[in-house]
């Protein structure tokens, strides 16, 4: 099988798998991290959602191949030991989840866009999660929650 | 998903020679419409050709009153190019409305362009302005690229390497979304050019059509009142759970005094 070299949370991984092995089975079956869940397969919910070379993408809709020499980011990438990164400790502060099946997609998505937007609208956070489906709560808090994490990210905390 | 040879090459003629060469080889640009269809086994190449190291596809140059992209270029990098936000500002935003976030991270023009999804929003930029499909081996005019379903005037093989978008007098772009994937349900482009008024709509029919009738109207008088008392036909249209043939026909008007009233 092709050998498949990408970094993964800032570590130098190496991987045995098939041409056809999406990111999202590379990242959970193959490295363990199963913190990316995988909702839907079909590209819309967004829980799946990781960094690719520091942008978000649904790791459901990238092969693993094409990561080849890529840097990877998953929701295991973001605290730092015991401390939460900011995003995750403002979802805990503010409510923003019920299951929690969806935050590790949703704080990914949400730390995209703080890195470009620094102090996102209402309006631009909820344009921003389209592409995040959560089945639990209504977007009310992820909202609150994505406007603070991008504040503490971003000269804050 | 069956597995495939995968292919990555550093140049067009080499990418051209692959596909050429292997029966059942595709091009795989951003996959964000042929690994969905790959995924359900409704397309089963033997090889993908990753276009990904491909130099000099993804730039966007505006030259004159032409906004020139790359086929690699993301829907993202369209919809936060300031040089595109300013010389089109209606296929910036129709680029910010493709899909979600994530989606527009890694799709491209090229890739919409050339798989010609009936519902994608793309088509309907291309067609209402009157760009022109640059390929490895020539030049296809919007007006005969579009034949039917999936199908465009591209031959077995031949790959997407720029659009060209003529500057437009003003334009603007109005979609009814559907509500999970951001598809067209239906989309139209209204653009007031050089050559006349052209009206684009996608998500309706097979793929994106012009409509005479509109055009027609708004050469008379650019207002959305204008297209009081258009019917589209429904004979040709898509119709399906998210909406029938007639709700579809409904919101091309709808949509189309939408993007009248948004011109710019």
């Amino acid at each position: 099988m092709p050998k498949l070299t990408l970094s993964v949370n800032g570590q130098p991984r190496t991987i045995d798998c098939a041409n056809a092995t999406l990111l999202v089975e590379a990242i959970r079956e193959h490295l363990g991290l199963t913190g990316t869940h995988v909702g839907c397969d079909s590209s819309q919910c967004g829980a799946c959602t990781v960094h690719v070379d520091g942008r978000s993408v649904k790791s459901c809709t990238m092969l693993a191949v094409e990561a080849e020499g890529a840097a990877i980011t998953t929701i295991e990438g973001l605290a730092t030991g015991n401390d939460l990164h900011p995003m995750q400790a403002a979802f805990k502060e503010h409510h923003g989840l019920q299951c929690g099946f969806c935050t590790p997609g949703m704080v990914m998505s949400a730390c995209d866009l703080a890195a470009r937007n620094p102090a996102p609208s209402e309006g631009e956070v909820r344009h921003w999660l389209e592409g995040n489906l959560c089945r639990c709560t209504g977007y009310h808090n992820i909202v609150k929650a994505v406007r603070a994490g991008a504040g503490d990210m971003n000269g804050g905390k | 998903m069956k597995d495939f040879e995968f292919h990555r090459p550093a140049s067009i003629k080499h990418a051209v020679a692959l596909v050429a060469g292997t029966a059942g080889a595709k091009y795989l640009a951003g996959g964000q419409s042929l690994l969905p269809v790959m995924k359900l086994d409704l397309a089963e190449p033997t090889a993908l050709v990753s276009l990904a190291r491909l130099p000099g596809l993804a730039d966007i140059r505006v030259d004159g009153g032409t906004v020139a992209i790359g086929a690699l270029c993301t829907h993202d990098q369209v919809a936060r190019s300031a040089d595109v936000a300013k010389a089109i500002p209606a296929l910036a935003e129709l680029a910010s409305h493709i899909g979600d976030a994530q989606v527009r991270n890694r799709g491209t023009l090229g890739g919409s362009v050339a798989h010609a999804d009936p519902a994608a929003d793309y088509p309907a930029a291309v067609l209402g302005l009157g760009a022109t499909i640059v390929t490895d081996r020539g030049r296809h005019p919007a007006d005969t690229y579009f034949k039917g379903l999936f199908e465009t005037s591209l031959a077995d093989g031949e790959l997407v390497t720029a659009v060209h978008f003529p500057v437009p007098k003003r334009a603007a772009y109005a979609k009814f979304a559907h509500r999970a994937s951001k598809y067209a349900v239906v989309g139209v482009f209204v653009a007031e050019t050089a050559a006349g008024v052209r009206v684009a709509i996608t998500g309706a029919g097979a793929t994106v059509f012009r409509s005479a009738a509109m055009e027609a109207a708004l050469t008379t008088s650019m207002t959305p009142g204008a297209l009081d008392g258009i019917t589209v036909p429904t004979d040709d249209l898509n119709a399906d759970a998210e909406a029938s043939a007639e709700y579809r026909a409904h919101l091309c008007v709808v949509m189309a005094k939408r993007a009248v009233a948004a011109l710019r």
